[in-house]
């Protein structure tokens, strides 16, 4: 038996964690997101999870990645601030293969900026906020229902590939409540335990290796340096260092198929809108009042990998409108990948677009 | 039908907590769909604090108010900020123990702290008063769906009370003239 609750964001998602199995939450409380948190910091202790507030977004991600380590399914959860103070660990996981899931809650920035209002200004630095080349996953949530689903489907792609999974959700879905169907049960994809007599970080053909989980027997040594597949440093050895980086980039870039989630409205519109996250709503709002007009609309699930071959599918598309929360991250990065004109349509303010705004834009040709 | 509603008083009296029970009421009780969002800034903890729901039989897209025509307005900081612009179509709801204002759409005058401390005994159930009368005048949600939500959301031990505050506050609609 499904059920109904009016739930809030942050609370759906904080569910779908532990839908998922999630055992361990370390963090630190920002708005918005604290009651991601809050609700952890509740739920766990019942589940014989742990929670633990740690002293700061360093400690909160080095945290998580210690506890995945061990095998549990670990998250935590943070907003802009804390999410620049998590790069560092999140390079660490990239670089060490660990499974986790990170929720930013995006807020105005950059610095501490509009704490209570929303914003999208955090889309690239999820990509490339770390330093070196690396790949992550990033999903965006538009409904309190998605904010569960998506916290469910980011522990199951943190396991199948071995990377930080980020869900990237804004002040709007975070904080209003609104129907959400809870399912009696979720996937649960377990992680692949790495083959015995095997080399840790010996993939055998796959991209990403067997996890050889602390305190099964397994000798491990996890480093950030750059790493043979025993596990040990082998920094100055180019070749080694090329064939791991590409591969972990690999990993996540080469099965951007697998890994997309999206829907596509109208493929033969002239006009297409792009959104994620809460303006998907305002974009669907356009469409609904306007059932006469054929617009397109290609609704992101997954950002990062871009879901290059949705855009493909457009093919009559003469303009494609950006609605996003930020100055344009992403239509920089649709731009890449189609030759039809990107009209970003950018709004800073910690304040939803509306609809009027988008209709303007669509009627201003 | 999509109806917008707004809540304003000061942070205390149960404001964020009205809109909730409204929206659980028409989404747990009366299968339509509901949006709740609240203004989170630090002037919201002690002076003008505001939350807004939308409830619609149909799936809600764009979940933020735009334009509501009911209001629920419990102080006169309230009002100032958040209820003296409303439109003449609109309709608003005031406790008159604690707004001296009033605007320029029709208005129901509901003394609802007043006739809470003294009918009660308890003013802190005055925001239950005017979701009594907040329904029995605009029937966004029904009596029972709202009685039921109050009853999931108000703390162990206080359902009787609150149960008679709504009451009191559907008596107070009733009686109330259109102004």
């Amino acid at each position: 038996m499904t059920r109904t609750e009016f739930w809030q964001g942050n609370t759906a998602c904080a569910e779908g964690a532990l839908a998922a199995g999630c055992n361990f939450f370390g963090g630190y409380p920002i708005t918005p997101s604290t009651e991601v948190a809050e609700h952890m910091a509740s739920e766990l202790p019942k589940r014989n999870g742990v929670f633990i507030q740690m002293e700061d977004e360093i400690a909160s991600m080095a945290s998580i990645i210690g506890a995945s380590w061990t095998g549990a399914r670990a998250m935590t959860a943070t907003s802009g601030p804390g999410f620049s103070l998590m790069m560092e660990n999140i390079g660490f996981a990239a670089m060490t293969e660990t499974p986790c899931v990170v929720v930013n809650v995006q807020r105005g920035g950059p610095s501490t900026g509009q704490p209570t209002m929303a914003a999208q200004g955090d889309m690239l630095q999820a990509r490339f906020g770390s330093h070196g080349d690396y790949s992550i996953i990033a999903l965006c949530p538009a409904t309190v229902q998605e904010m569960y689903e998506m916290t469910v489907k980011a522990f199951n792609l943190a396991d199948t590939y071995r990377v930080p999974v980020f869900l990237m959700a804004d002040e709007v879905v975070g904080h209003m409540r609104e129907k959400i169907i809870i399912p009696d049960a979720v996937e649960r994809v377990p992680r692949r335990e790495l083959a015995r007599g095997t080399l840790p970080f010996h993939t055998g053909g796959d991209l990403a290796p067997g996890f050889p989980q602390f305190g099964r027997g397994y000798s491990v040594h996890v480093t950030g340096l750059t790493h043979d597949e025993r596990g040990y440093p082998a920094a100055t050895n180019p070749k080694l260092h090329a064939a791991l980086v590409q591969r972990l980039v690999d990993k996540i870039e080469l099965a951007r198929d697998t890994i997309a989630d999206y829907d596509i409205i109208n493929p033969d519109a002239e006009d297409l809108f792009i959104a994620y996250g809460a303006p998907v709503r305002t974009v669907q709002q356009v469409m609904h009042d306007r059932p006469k007009e054929k617009i397109g609309f290609l609704r992101l699930r997954t950002v990062w990998p871009f879901p290059e071959k949705a855009l493909s599918l457009f093919k009559n598309a003469k303009r494609v409108l950006v609605p996003e929360m930020n100055l344009g991250q992403m239509a920089r990065e649709f731009e890449r990948h189609t030759k039809v004109s990107v009209i970003s349509i950018p709004k800073l303010g910690g304040e939803l677009h509306t609809p009027d705004e988008l209709v303007a834009v669509l009627e201003a040709r | 039908m999509r109806h917008e509603v707004r809540l304003s008083g000061f942070g205390g009296q149960g404001i964020i907590l009205s809109a909730v029970i409204l929206g659980r009421a028409a989404v747990m009780y009366d299968s339509k769909y509901a949006v709740q969002t609240q203004v989170y800034g630090p002037e919201a903890r002690g002076g003008a604090s505001m939350s807004q729901v939308i409830i619609d039989d149909n799936p809600i897209l764009f979940p933020k108010v735009t334009d509501p025509k009911i209001y629920v307005i419990m102080s006169q900081e309230g009002f100032e900020k958040y209820g003296a612009n409303a439109p003449k179509d609109a309709i608003m709801l005031i406790d008159t123990t604690l707004v001296h204002s009033r605007p320029e759409c029709p208005c129901i005058e509901i003394p609802a702290t007043r006739e809470a401390k003294q009918a009660l005994g308890k003013d802190i159930v005055a925001n239950i008063v005017m979701l009594g009368a907040l329904v029995a005048t605009t029937h966004v949600v029904s009596e029972v769906a709202l009685e039921k939500a109050i009853l999931d959301s108000v703390p162990k031990g206080t359902g009787t009370l609150n149960q008679k505050a709504m009451k009191l506050g559907v008596e107070l609609a009733e009686g109330a003239s259109g102004k």
